[in-house]
């Protein structure tokens, strides 16, 4: 066994070396920068002086509080509550008047869009598109179909409760799925979805037996879309007349749609939002151009 | 047993043995396999049986091909180094570099356009996240510090590596546990747990492969002939023996049955979260960091040929930091549901670690005093001093994140993957490859590696990779952290979530863009390695000095 | 020299370095974990959390598997910011049967601890199939085998077995009935349907991938997220009360 070497000085920094050598690597004997060893004391005084302000030291059956008694659970609290203020009573406001009077007043207008923007980006645009133009199987909400009532209440009600959504509140009724549930055959659905085609003036297949298609869309669909295909806001049955299509026109879909029934589900916000953020919601959607008096 | 009785050679118990445990092995998990719930976990079951059938041949073969006696500790008074695990590891470090920066160039170019998922269930994002992580962390750099461990124990201990079959049971069994674990993640595979994803069964292999590391180490440090341990030593021991500890509290599960891959893990919720990170944080400090200072305080005064700097702050800067890093856990779960005293310890024993890791800064640096100017001719020593710089810079840009109102912006965003990236591109993985260019000439026994210059394409390519990616990263990190939180005049959320994706795209393709830079540079170290092992001593060329280190 | 030199113990000693550090890297493991499992306050008296049911267990397998957790954080923070964007913050208790957690550590993605509920299943289908189909900014990958994928439960119920082990409260006769729940969930108009209610109360049954033919691992999935975050009967919690 090799013994310690004799310590040297090393020649170009004149601090002598500990003496031990290890495959060639040899250590300075040079002592501890002093700044270091005050900042690395100043990190340990600043700490101490946390964890008397902070709660900080587990004990047995509690921890230790600090003399601030902060906890991020009541900063919350008082951040919401700061927020609040900042907000100004153009809340309270809100909160106190009916959509029509928003509507009616620029000002409150102007500040139940600043309320609605957010919420909408962040909770209804992933459904209805930035801009509430809708996407397959989400109504557009900028046009004037509606499929369950473009008034104010009617919007109202719809954001509260959703459709076909697991509030008991919520619009109910969904499309029948004729094919599946064996009610229409094959042929029978191809013809009335020609006839259904027909009815916004779309052409038809050649061949396409629209007399019989008419007669089975009076049997099976008329109790909902109407004699007349113009829907029913009650059922939530769209307007067929239009060139509005909520799944869209080629008869594939359509054919589909008979077939296996259809009922998009809009979700219930009550739970979510709060009152005045849907009143303000209400708001903001009707103004997207398409609102009913 | 095929025996010689004139030339006395004998199978060992060690041989023998081993042997058969592992053909045991190689039936049980034949069974397994047969039985096995999922077609990926008979994959796995198959893969360990091989392995178990390898390990048998391999023993038989080296048996047939080996001298009667094993090899000598040392050879005419000098150590017989046992150079050949270092090779193994050395290599296989740089492939699976390669490989990582590769997943990870990938994963960066699926965040930039997703379209390169492919829609493809095995390369998802969700899934090659994890395999760049295990892959830089574990492959990559789990094998730089075996190989870099074993090597530095023998030196410095001037001792043969202890055991005759197992230094080779732990580099072998470490990458088939690689293996494993990579291609589980590809399959769905996953106990979700950051740094610890592989499943049970993985976890039990390696919690075996390491108890060896750790027993191979010890033992070779015990046989040193030098009356004392150098520090490198002290730093690979506790990264060994914590990393130990860490995996097994983190891994505590149970699994469903032998014949499932699926396991859960004993803790719940907030506990596990704890534990979770506990481990996670540990891992950043024993694996990335304790492993890789203990490759600084050997290869910075070796390539350097100068004495370490300070003797006395290596002392106290490596029992403050493996003490207060393990307190640092709770700065990954500020303002979640951990208790708020918790989350008030692991701030405080965050910003007290910022001395303890300068401490290794300053030891680093300092070594160079004296030789600065060797920074202009040798590329090897400068990715090495670079490297130290960024550990200086991301265990400043550490205990500043961890300060709660600093973390509040920037936890869930990409300024914590620009943290990330500067700690482990910056250090780990510039340290590394200045350890490997050592290493490598040295137990190949070359004069010198095929190239310098390509060395120094290396450094320049690769740190104008790293600048462009964590730049970008702090920039889309502290933009996104910003937007989540900015509030319009009248005190409402001004951006939704979805805007702040869309702001983040050009960071990403800068970021990408940096990722093909870094992967670049490794592919000319690459060739650079392969050039060198395979070129004759002549080959190497003039003007290099001879590196090999003095016996 | 002298104070330095008492160092050396450890360094001429293997073994009492390695002793070394373990007593210096145990201590602060123990004093930061050890209280979680004691200290009370720790997890907050609420009402409402259950076990999930061996449908929404399965689901949140599959968000294990495919890393989900990567993009994904389920902990939405007490700041102002995060509880107007996705509700009230999360509690301790609401991962309490969590084996593993998944409270994540970024967020490419929103936080899902509050989606339940969000949306309908009908989107989730869309948006796991091909996000970018309904939101065109989204950088999500697509998951289109899911809704391919029969779900494999056959050994759902040696999971709950497992999870019942540590701590999770299904009971005999919820792992009994393991495989019947999860068919009763996803079929619509099951027999089963009111038994599982009341082993599971408020359980969504119904098919989430509109595909009542099939169980598909997107039924398993879209059960999962639409549970996510609605246990806690948060019209009984008291905030102030759980304070810590
Ligand atoms: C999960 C997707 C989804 C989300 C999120 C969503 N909706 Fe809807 N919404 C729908 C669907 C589907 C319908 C149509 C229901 C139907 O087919 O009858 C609908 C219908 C509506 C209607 C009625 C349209 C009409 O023609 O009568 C309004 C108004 C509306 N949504 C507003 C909102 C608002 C405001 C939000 C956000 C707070 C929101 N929606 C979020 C899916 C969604
Ligand atoms: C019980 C009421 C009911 C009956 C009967 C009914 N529908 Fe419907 N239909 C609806 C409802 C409600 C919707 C809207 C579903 C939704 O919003 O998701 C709808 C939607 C449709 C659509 C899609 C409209 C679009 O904009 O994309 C078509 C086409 C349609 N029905 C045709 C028919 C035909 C043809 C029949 C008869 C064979 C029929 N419906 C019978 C209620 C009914
Ligand atoms: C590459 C990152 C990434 C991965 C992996 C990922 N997501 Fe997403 N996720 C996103 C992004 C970005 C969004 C926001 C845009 C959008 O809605 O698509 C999102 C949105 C969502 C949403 C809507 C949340 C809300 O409140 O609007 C859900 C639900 C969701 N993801 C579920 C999942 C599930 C389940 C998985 C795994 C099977 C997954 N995600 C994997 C990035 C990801
Ligand atoms: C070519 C070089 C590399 C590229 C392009 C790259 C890219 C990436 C990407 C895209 C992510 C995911 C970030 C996110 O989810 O937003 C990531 C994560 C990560 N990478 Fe890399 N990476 C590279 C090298 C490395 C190296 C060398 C290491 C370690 C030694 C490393 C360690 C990590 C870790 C630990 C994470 C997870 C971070 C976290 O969870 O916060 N990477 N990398
Ligand atoms: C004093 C030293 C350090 C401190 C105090 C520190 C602190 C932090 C903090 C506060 C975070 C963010 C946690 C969050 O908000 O989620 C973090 C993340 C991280 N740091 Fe460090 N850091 C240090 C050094 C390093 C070094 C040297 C590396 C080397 C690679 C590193 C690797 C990481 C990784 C991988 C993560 C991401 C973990 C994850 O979320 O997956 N850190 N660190
Ligand atoms: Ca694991
Ligand atoms: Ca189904
Ligand atoms: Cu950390």
């Amino acid at each position: 066994m090799s013994t310690d070497n004799k310590p040297i000085v090393d020649p170009h920094t004149g601090t002598q070396t500990t003496g031990h050598v290890w495959d060639d690597i040899q250590e300075l004997n040079t002592p501890l920068p002093r700044w270091w060893v005050w900042l690395f004391y100043a990190t340990i005084v600043w700490s101490v002086g946390y964890w008397i302000v902070y709660p900080t030291w587990p004990l047995i059956s509690s921890y230790t509080g600090g003399v601030f008694e902060w906890r991020s659970r009541n900063a919350i609290v008082e951040d919401l509550a700061a927020l609040k203020a900042r907000r100004g009573d153009n809340m309270a406001k809100l909160a106190a008047a009916t959509p029509e009077q928003i509507i009616a007043n620029p000002e409150m207008l102007a500040f139940a869009r600043a309320v609605a923007k957010p919420v909408f980006a962040e909770n209804c645009a992933p459904c209805h598109g930035a801009g509430g133009a809708g996407a397959k199987g989400y109504p557009n909400l900028n046009d004037d179909d509606w499929l369950w009532g473009g008034k104010l209440a009617d919007i109202q009600q719809t954001i509260l409760h959703g459709a076909r959504s697991t509030d008991d509140k919520g619009h109910q009724g969904s499309m029948p799925a004729f094919g599946r549930d064996n009610m229409l055959k094959k042929e029978e659905i191809a013809a009335v979805a020609d006839y259904a085609r027909s009815l916004s003036g779309l052409p038809v297949e050649a061949g396409a037996n629209l007399a019989a298609g008419q007669k089975l869309f009076a049997d099976n669909c008329a109790a909902c879309h109407g004699d007349d295909g113009k829907g029913n806001r009650e059922l939530g049955a769209p307007n067929l007349t239009d060139k509005i299509w909520l799944y869209g026109s080629d008869k594939a879909t359509i054919v589909e749609g008979i077939t296996n029934g259809r009922g998009g589900v809009m979700p219930a916000w009550q739970e979510r939002l709060d009152d005045v953020t849907v009143k303000a919601l209400t708001v903001y959607v009707h103004t997207f151009g398409g609102g009913e008096k | 047993m095929a025996q010689n009785i004139s030339s006395g050679k004998r199978i060992t118990l060690g041989e023998g043995g081993t042997a058969l445990v592992f053909a045991v092995f190689a039936l049980f998990c034949l069974v397994v396999a047969a039985n096995a719930h999922t077609a990926a976990y008979a994959f796995h079951a198959i893969i360990f049986s091989a392995a178990g059938v390898g390990a048998v041949f391999l023993i038989f073969s080296n048996y047939a091909r080996r001298g009667d006696a094993l090899p000598a500790l040392t050879i005419g008074g000098k150590p017989n180094y046992n150079y050949g695990p270092v090779k193994f590891t050395a290599i296989a470090a740089m492939i699976w570099g390669v490989a990582g920066f590769l997943v990870g160039v990938i994963a960066a170019l699926q965040l930039a356009f997703p379209v390169i998922n492919f829609d493809l269930p095995w390369i998802s994002f969700g899934r090659l996240r994890p395999l760049h992580t295990s892959a830089v962390i574990f492959a990559f750099g789990g094998n730089v510090l075996i190989a870099t461990a074993f090597y530095v124990v023998q030196r410095t201990s001037r001792a043969r590596l202890a055991g005759y079959l197992s230094p080779w049971f732990v580099v072998l069994g470490y990458n088939l546990f690689i293996v494993i674990a990579g291609t589980g993640y590809l399959l769905g595979i996953t106990q979700s747990k950051e740094y610890a994803e592989p499943e049970w069964y993985a976890d039990l292999w390696l919690t075996v492969v390491w108890v060896a590391f750790l027993l191979v180490y010890l033992a070779t440090l015990m046989r040193r002939t030098e009356p004392h341990i150098y520090v490198a030593n002290w730093f690979y021991l506790a990264f060994i023996i914590t990393i130990a500890v860490l995996h097994l509290g983190n891994n505590a599960a149970i699994p469903v049955s032998v014949f499932s891959p699926k396991s859960y893990i004993v803790w719940s919720g907030v506990q596990d979260a704890m534990v979770q990170w506990w481990y996670g944080h540990n891992a950043v400090g024993f694996f990335l960091t304790a492993g890789f200072l203990g490759i600084m305080y050997y290869f910075v005064p070796k390539r350097a040929d100068r004495p370490v700097y300070s003797y006395r702050l290596s002392i106290i800067h490596f029992w403050a930091l493996i003490f207060l890093y393990i307190w640092a856990g709770p700065h990954h779960l500020h303002y979640t549901a951990l208790p708020d005293w918790a989350q008030t310890l692991g701030m405080t024993f965050s910003v007290m670690l910022w001395m303890p890791s300068w401490g290794g800064m300053i030891n680093g640096l300092m070594t160079l005093s004296g030789a600065w100017d060797k920074l202009r001719t040798d590329p090897v020593l400068r990715m090495m001093v670079v490297s130290i710089a960024f550990y200086g810079m991301s265990t400043f840009e550490g205990p500043m994140m961890s300060i709660k109102s600093v973390n509040a912006l920037s936890h869930y965003t990409d300024w914590t993957i620009g943290h990330v990236h500067s700690g482990a591109l910056g250090w780990v993985a510039f340290v590394s490859f200045g350890a490997l260019y050592c290493v490598i000439p040295w137990v190949y026994n070359r004069k010198g590696l095929y190239s310098l210059k390509l060395v120094n394409w290396h450094f320049w390519i690769a740190t104008l990779g790293i600048v462009l990616y964590i730049t970008a990263m702090w920039v889309s990190g502290i933009l996104q952290g910003l937007m989540w939180r900015a509030y319009t005049s009248l005190g409402f959320l001004e951006y939704s979530f979805i805007e702040t994706v869309e702001a983040m795209h050009p960071f990403y393709v800068i970021r990408a863009l940096g990722g093909v830079l870094f992967l670049l540079g490794s592919l000319i170290m690459a060739w650079n390695i392969y050039k060198t092992i395979t070129a004759t001593e002549a080959a190497s060329p003039a003007g290099e000095a001879a590196l090999a280190p003095a016996e | 020299m002298s104070i330095w030199q008492k160092h050396a113990i450890f360094e001429k000693n293997s073994i009492i370095l390695s002793l070394g550090i373990v007593v210096v890297i145990a201590i602060g493991g123990l004093v930061e974990i050890a209280p979680l499992f004691y200290l009370k306050n720790t997890i907050e008296k609420v009402s409402g959390m259950r076990a999930y049911t061996p449908l929404e267990l399965a689901g949140r397998n599959i968000y294990v598997r495919e890393g989900c957790y990567n993009c994904h954080s389920q902990m939405v923070r007490p700041l102002r910011d995060e509880v107007e964007r996705y509700g009230h913050y999360s509690l301790a208790a609401e991962s309490m049967y969590d084996h593993p957690f998944q409270w994540g550590s970024k967020r490419t993605g929103p936080d899902l601890a509050r989606v339940g509920g969000k949306y309908s299943d009908d989107w989730h289908r869309d948006h796991l199939n091909r996000p970018q189909a309904v939101v065109p900014g989204s950088v999500m990958p697509a998951y289109p085998w899911l809704a391919r994928t029969d779900l494999d439960y056959a050994h759902i119920g040696d999971d709950m077995k497992v999870q019942a082990l540590l701590g999770v409260p299904y009971s005999a006769e919820m792992i009994a009935s393991a495989a019947a729940d999860i068919k009763a969930q996803a079929t619509p108009d099951d027999p089963g349907a009111a038994d599982l209610a009341k082993r599971y109360p408020k359980v969504n049954a119904r098919d989430f991938d509109t595909n009542p033919a099939r169980i598909t691992e997107a039924d398993a999935l879209i059960a999962y997220l639409q549970v996510i975050g609605t246990m806690v009967d948060f019209k009984l919690y008291d905030d102030k009360a759980n304070v810590r």
